[in-house]
């Protein structure tokens, strides 16, 4: 098991993280959310061209570069620190499925970044369900079926997370892979890739609140140095460790060891999702007034935490999934 | 030797070796015979190249790597081995002596350690001295050839079966706290030491009081430098946190029967209720065990944990106290009254006395809180008014020896 970096993985962690902040930084990323589409899709063509980023795990004969989980999940904890707007995740879940199931002419589409691609979730809720080319569905008798529509009905809903939108849209359409296990294996990806977003929430929003606590003064004295604030931040910094560690053990599971992928993906949602949520919670308090004002980014990251927490449906459905898997 | 020769070879010496159940040692606690059977185990152990296996060759280890010891240990696990007499030595005295010790010090006493021919024990805190562990007041006065050490320790595991302690003592008072600190190599077995079992919370006597009368240590005894004790205490402590959070002497997690793989044989998980307390046990358990794992993956890869292992060991001290309560809750009357034949509901009693333990030992949580915060943050330190002032104007609790 590995639970640790390589270094290219390091390397392509300090190449997204050096391209988002100066491709989008938290102003361009309140720009991009109150603009017309939601995102920037400047910002989302280089991702695909310069870096590659969109047909990461596509294979390479389906024009993408065959990395692994390992590599995805580095990708999606920056995007998530970084609190990308835009269909980066819609479009990797759609990859997911497709790699998975595979198809490979939309593939070319995505890989390439000339397609932006959707998934439904619970609900006929889909990110970016508007936005995207193609709308991907899960479907047939027995659940195993892959539909593709690039029309229908697509109805944007009001969202509490001003960073990422989300749209009901109409499942169907054409056939384009059929995979039992191909589409089962998709769905704990999907956990497994959310959860590295909410590992980058969860990262940055400690970040913030650290770095405010060593220059915020209240009664003669740093902020940080009461204990009433540092206890709180090093509880939350020993939630980022089994936080990381986890999303490590899931990508690993993802990449070398199918067995333990389904337990492995269950366990990072079921963590993940509340750890997120509780230390951006956490760090919008710890922030005092100035957390609860529109101008500052903490409320985008608690909104953005509890987004994706409930993503691919309430923390409970995780946990009972667990509980499946250990046979209790 | 590759690494799976190695690691069959590790298995059939442990098949031919390794007591296949542990007694019931008191709680890791043994008696003289425990000991002396423990002592042979570790003899055994060491001539088979089994004890110290990463430690330094020059001083009496094995010279080998991480994975040696992982391969090891892993095979290790099926067995309850009946270290725990040693575990202080191995998990803080020893490491201590190789990163800081002198050369005859390292001859002197590391292989006897590896060997389990003597026995250690750590002699930093005192009744007055506990999180504030500089605040300690054992004097030792320097006199011809060495030193003359008076005062009292406290909650000192295994002292009672210890040949040798590693001590901290004040040095002089004249100078702030934590500069006027030496540590020193004593002999438990020294005229005017006297050991005294101290009963805990559950009932048994994990832990002693140490009584210093007077006490002669010869100068070649000193640790490190005079004066620099606060920095070897230290290094000591960050090797005892992160012993703790490995589980090195801890005693196998697989008898723990507050633990998750217990607890779901024995809980009714057809209530809903019930089944989600164990999935919360569950994960909770694998979020730690993966982080301990990922740490000892950045050891191998040479990124020094530091004060990190004081969040693997918070960590530790939550899990433990949050899972005795809840198979104590679980289990309902029978945990905290049950027949004397019935061996079960004494076990989750006793299980949920102890747990308190791991929160305090080694360092509170909120000591371990405030190492996060300051080390690992670096967030600012709380102001202090005890650092530029000589020990002897200091305000102490209880009893002042000065």
């Amino acid at each position: 098991m590995r639970l640790v970096l390589t270094p290219e993985q390091r390397e392509l962690r300090e190449t997204v993280r050096s391209f988002l902040a100066s491709a989008s930084p938290p102003p361009a990323v309140r720009r991009a959310a109150e603009s017309e589409r939601g995102y920037d899709p400047a910002v989302h063509r280089r991702m695909a061209g310069e870096l590659g980023l969109t047909g990461l795990i596509v294979p390479e004969e389906h024009g993408g570069s065959g990395a692994g989980y390992g590599e995805l999940a580095v990708v999606l904890e920056e995007t998530g620190a970084a609190l990308l707007p835009g269909p980066f995740l819609a479009t990797t879940l759609a990859a997911i499925l497709l790699t998975e199931t595979g198809e490979k002419d939309l593939l070319a589409g995505i890989a390439a970044g000339t397609t932006v691609a959707t998934v439904v979730l619970d609900g006929n809720r889909a990110l970016c369900g508007a936005e995207a080319d193609v709308v991907l569905s899960i479907g047939g008798d027995g659940g195993d079926r892959v539909l593709a529509r690039t029309g229908g009905d697509r109805r944007p809903l009001r969202t509490l997370d001003p960073t990422r939108r989300q749209a009901l849209v109409e499942p169907g359409g054409e056939v384009v892979a059929a995979s039992a296990e191909g589409v089962a294996r998709a769905r704990d990806l999907f956990a497994v890739a959310v959860a590295a977003e909410q590992l980058g929430v969860l990262r940055a929003s400690l970040e913030a609140i650290v770095a405010y606590s060593k220059v915020r003064v209240a009664f003669n004295r740093l902020i940080g140095s009461y204990q009433g604030v540092k206890h709180k931040l090093a509880d939350m910094h020993c939630t980022l460790e089994q936080a990381e560690s986890i999303v490590r053990y899931a990508a690993w599971a993802a990449d070398e060891a199918p067995d333990e992928l389904p337990g492995a993906a269950a366990l990072a949602q079921a963590y993940l999702g509340r750890a997120c949520f509780e230390v951006a919670s956490g760090s919008l308090l710890l922030h005092g007034g100035i957390g609860f004002t529109w101008e500052h980014d903490a409320h985008l990251y608690y909104k953005r935490a509890k987004a994706d927490e409930v993503l691919l449906g309430p923390p409970r459905a995780h946990r009972a999934r667990l509980a499946d898997l250990l046979e209790l | 030797m590759d690494l799976e020769e190695y690691r069959r070879q590790a298995r059939e010496w442990l098949e031919a070796n390794a007591p296949r159940t542990a007694e019931d040692t008191g709680g890791g606690n043994p008696g003289a015979d425990g000991v002396a059977a423990a002592k042979a185990f570790m003899a055994k152990l060491y001539d088979a190249g089994y004890s110290g296996i990463t430690w330094p060759k020059e001083w009496g280890g094995q010279g080998l790597t991480q994975a040696e010891e992982r391969a090891f240990a892993a095979e290790a696990a099926a067995y309850t081995l009946p270290t725990y007499v040693f575990s202080i030595g191995l998990g803080m005295c020893g490491p201590t002596l190789v990163d800081l010790g002198t050369d005859s010090q390292r001859r002197r006493f590391i292989r006897p350690l590896l060997r389990g021919e003597e026995i250690w024990c750590q002699l930093f805190s005192e009744p007055a001295a506990g999180s504030d562990v500089a605040a300690l007041q054992t004097r030792a006065v320097e006199t011809d050839g060495g030193w003359v050490v008076d005062g009292q320790k406290v909650w000192t595991s295994v002292a009672q079966h210890a040949d040798r302690g590693l001590l901290l003592a004040r040095t002089d008072a004249d100078v702030p706290k934590h500069k006027g600190l030496t540590m020193f190599i004593v002999d438990m077995r020294a005229p005017g030491v006297t050991v005294r079992p101290l009963r805990d919370m559950t009932g048994r006597a994990h832990f002693n009081e140490i009584f210093f009368d007077g006490v002669h240590i010869p100068a070649e005894n000193v640790v490190g430098r005079v004066g620099d004790g606060w920095n070897c205490a230290v290094t000591t402590l960050l090797h005892e946190r992160l012993s703790i959070a490995g589980g090195v002497g801890m005693g196998g997690r697989k008898d723990d029967p507050a633990a998750f793989e217990a607890l779901r044989r024995t809980a009714d998980t057809t209530d809903p209720v019930v089944r989600d307390r164990l999935v919360e046990l569950h994960i909770r358990s694998r979020a730690l065990a993966l982080f301990n794992q990922r740490l000892a993956q950045e050891t191998r890869a040479g990124l020094f944990p530091g004060a990190r292992g004081s969040a693997a060991k918070l960590l530790l001290a939550e899990l433990t106290v949050f899972q005795a309560d809840l198979a104590t809750s679980l289990a309902g009357p029978e945990a905290v009254s049950w027949d004397e034949d019935d061996d079960a509901g004494g076990r989750l009693a006793h299980a949920l006395s102890l747990a308190p333990a791991m929160a305090l030992g080694g360092g509170t949580n909120e000591i371990m809180r405030n190492i996060v915060g300051e080390r690992v943050l670096n967030l600012p330190p709380e102001p202090r008014t005890d650092k530029n002032v000589p020990f002897k104007d200091l305000r102490t609790s209880g009893e002042d020896a000065r």
